[in-house]
């Protein structure tokens, strides 16, 4: 049965992993609901966290397949149980509507929103929560007009996950990382001759 | 070149240098990338020049004496050519390619490494890095392009970088699971001066676990499993080779008494003569290996992920069994068949370890029914195939003789389709690395190029390139290496004036609508002399015999044709959508 899956991967910091991983569902036709990329608590390891809907099977196997890479340290998969997940949400809506007819102090209590800017013209606000709160802010603020919409990637801290957090400061402190290496001279076109 | 040179410098000045440990001397990228080859032990590149690589050519031209370059006529030459190499060497397999093109040439030689788990470290050129992204002359983003068709890729563009990449690079192509490794490197990288502080080998990555840590539970559980067992099965895959594991391999089968069946791709670990030996698993497999995976009690897979071509239909495949999976590749646990036991490891380490936990048995009355089993494949296709009656030749004679002459010590290198099965199916083998062909991909062409690097893996044998009328016609160009480098190849062209497997498949499942796959040949003989090398073509059977002696005594190349029958076919046949114990002997039963 599908179902929503966290998926949690702890990786070296390296350029071009973003598409290893990507490539390993887009290979499968899976469609990613979320996708975030993030620090850790551990100074040189990078988190992705990704959300998609499929079956228990596929997301193992997609697990593995994610493991296989040189650069990545662990995937956990988590149904939305197992995890503490958030998303945000920011939302424009013209300031005149608002004001004259939405309580907006109303509004801020019942979803948990926060007014992030207050102008003349318009206002943001923004809320924190599982999808389907934000989703009900979408709805009680469409019929003012509102002008622009954007939720982040969802963010999921996984419940049981001590241990993994021990191994992880252990990791770090027997090894260093390497260094990443940019391009250094994409602003040198001038400069450098070329054939 | 100088303006180049010192604004090159001018930004490297910014950076701190390690000092130096060993050796500490100013040189180029160019240079480190072939110093780090010779510290890998590397003696052959296969390799094709162009403008973003010259910086590594030209140190190349002062490194002829440690290092020999073939210079293929073009870049999927050079990979197939590498791939050859590996795996008649066991050694990485080390290609050069320029930018663009060259680089985009690679992808299917990438691919069919990939999915055949062949180590190779390929080296492109790739232009300036201020240009990366402009769109400029021969650029390609390769790094992207191969990304799913590499065990790994990275892109230099500081020549400090270049040591320990390719030490990383070399670590990874050969460690855990192997597989190829693509390094792109921009031109000023190659150009660049550095302070070069000698090649240091890399032993360990800290995110990467070449090998799964072995757990003797999991051990035990499969002895205890295999020692209750009445009718134990083994199919083993290309794993045993690339673990070097066919000594470990054969004292397990042998103590245990396990029949035991190949993949194409883990053909030659044993001599295909070996009495526990029953023959190849797959589409075109033999008759009893097939039909008896469906039988057996227990079965034990080795280094082999369970390929669509050697299971058939899931569902109906090997339900009664319980399913001990050794592989190196966790990923492969679990892919496709559910595993009672998984044992996780390279099997150079488990192997030993189940040896010692498992009682020494035979099970002469289970290896009897995959003997009875043959005979029935012998009477309705073997005999038949290997003698025939009518007046056009088989391939299965031709191989037959092969066998004849060489006493299954030559190396036979197979391109795709019809010739190759027949030839895995009935090539004598001896030694281990003998069978060279691509088993995942399915790469037309690739046999010829593949040859060659064969012959230069393993200079001591005779290297038989095995290859249908279609397939020779997709690198025929190089023909021309063979040549310039005085390659000994035996080139045996199978001709039956069609791209037979597909024609057999149009046959058999879509009414004979032969929907092009009705195919012409230049005069082959005439093409190898316009190359310099001797050929022949015959078309009848008494000159078969004297034509393969020829071409097998005749000191260096040579181009061989046999006129087989246009419209035969490969059986046994495990149709499409069917499950393994559905498997024909004749085009009536399907």
């Amino acid at each position: 049965m599908k179902q929503e899956y966290t998926i949690t991967i702890y990786t070296e910091n390296q350029i071009g992993l973003l598409n290893r991983i990507a490539i390993i569902f887009s290979r499968r036709k899976i469609s990613i609901e979320s996708f975030n990329t993030s620090p850790t608590e551990s100074d040189s390891v990078y988190r992705f966290t990704i959300v998609i809907n499929e079956t228990e099977d596929v997301v193992k196997k997609l697990c593995k397949q994610i493991e296989k890479q040189v650069e990545v340290l662990k995937a956990y998969y988590n149904t939305n149980d197992e995890i503490v997940w958030q998303e945000m949400g920011l939302f424009k809506v013209p300031a005149d509507i608002i004001a004259a007819k939405v309580p907006v102090e109303r509004l801020l209590r019942e979803y948990g929103a926060k007014a992030v800017v207050i102008r003349n013209d318009y206002i943001v606000f923004e809320t924190t929560g599982h999808r389907e709160e934000i989703e009900k802010l979408i709805n009680a603020l469409e019929p003012y007009g509102l002008i622009e919409f954007v939720r982040s990637a969802r963010v999921a801290i996984i419940k049981n996950s001590k241990g993994f957090h021990d191994k992880l400061k252990e990791f770090e402190k027997s090894e260093p990382a390497e260094e990443l290496i940019e391009n250094e001279f994409l602003n040198q076109q001038e400069e450098v001759f070329s054939m | 070149m100088n303006a180049e040179l010192n604004t090159i410098e001018l930004s490297e000045s910014k950076k701190t240098i390690t000092p130096s440990v060993e050796v500490e001397s100013n040189i180029s990228g160019s240079v480190a990338v072939l110093e780090a080859l010779i510290a890998e032990n590397v003696q052959t590149i296969f390799g094709y020049p162009g403008g973003a690589i010259m910086p590594i050519y030209d140190a190349l031209y002062d490194y002829t004496n440690k290092l020999e370059h073939i210079l293929v006529r073009h870049e999927q030459g050079s990979i197939h050519a590498a791939q050859g190499f590996a795996r008649t060497s066991g050694k990485v397999g080390v290609v050069f390619a320029t930018s663009g093109p060259g680089a985009t040439n690679l992808v299917t030689g990438l691919a069919d490494a990939m999915i055949d788990s062949t180590p190779l470290v390929c080296i492109t050129g790739q232009v300036f890095a201020h240009l990366l992204g402009t769109d400029a002359f021969q650029e390609t983003d390769i790094i992207n392009i191969t990304t799913p068709v590499t065990k790994w890729n990275y892109q230099i563009t500081d020549a400090t970088e270049i040591p320990h990449v390719l030490a990383k690079a070399f670590y990874i192509a050969k460690t855990g699971r192997p597989g190829p490794v693509l390094i792109d490197i921009t031109k000023n990288a190659q150009l660049q001066k550095f302070n070069y502080n000698g090649y240091k080998k890399c032993n360990h990555i800290r995110s990467y676990r070449p090998k799964p840590i072995v757990r003797k539970e999991y051990i035990e559980q499969a002895a205890q499993l295999i020692n209750q067992a009445k009718k134990p099965f083994v199919i083993f895959g290309q794993g045993v080779i690339l673990g070097k594991a066919e000594k470990e391999f054969t004292q397990f089968i042998e103590k245990g008494g396990i029949p035991s069946a190949w993949t194409i791709m883990g053909m030659s670990a044993i001599p295909t003569t070996h009495p526990l030996g029953v023959g190849m698993l797959g589409m075109h497999g033999n008759y009893a290996p097939n039909v008896l995976t469906n039988e057996c009690d227990v079965l034990i897979a080795i280094g082999m992920r369970f390929d669509d071509r050697v299971t058939g239909r899931l569902d109906k495949y090997a339900k009664q069994a319980q399913i001990i999976h050794f592989d190196i590749d966790p990923a492969e646990i679990d892919k496709n068949v559910k595993t009672t036991i998984p044992v996780w490891g390279d099997c150079k380490e488990t192997l030993p370890l189940l040896t010692q936990l498992i009682e020494k048995k035979n099970h002469n009355a289970w290896l009897q029914q995959f003997r009875e089993l043959e005979k029935k494949e012998i009477e309705k296709v073997i005999h038949d195939e290997l003698n025939p009656k009518d007046e056009t030749m088989t391939m299965g004679e031709v191989i037959k003789t092969i066998n004849e002459l060489t006493n299954g010590n030559a190396i036979i290198v197979t391109d795709v389709g019809q010739h190759q099965m027949v030839a895995c199916r009935y090539a004598k083998m001896n030694h281990s690395k003998s069978n060279i062909t691509s088993g995942g991909l399915g790469t037309m062409g690739f046999g010829l190029p593949a040859a060659i690097g064969a012959k230069y893996g393993d200079t001591k044998k005779t290297v038989i390139a095995i290859i249908g009328d279609g397939g020779i016609q997709m690198t025929i160009q190089e023909l021309g290496t063979i040549m310039q480098f005085n390659i000994d190849v035996k080139i045996l062209i199978l001709n039956n004036q069609f791209l037979g497997m597909v024609r057999q498949w149009q046959q058999l499942f879509h009414e004979k609508r032969y929907s092009f796959v009705n195919i012409t040949s230049p005069d082959y003989v005439q093409v190898a002399k316009g190359y310099g090398i001797i050929g022949s073509s015959i078309s009848k059977r008494e000159d078969l015999k004297t034509a393969l002696q020829n071409m097998l005594q005749h000191n260096g190349s040579y181009l061989l044709e046999v006129m087989v029958g246009k419209e035969n076919n490969v059986f046994p046949m495990v149709p499409q959508g069917k499950g393994v114990a559905e498997i024909v002997l004749t085009k009536e039963e399907i």
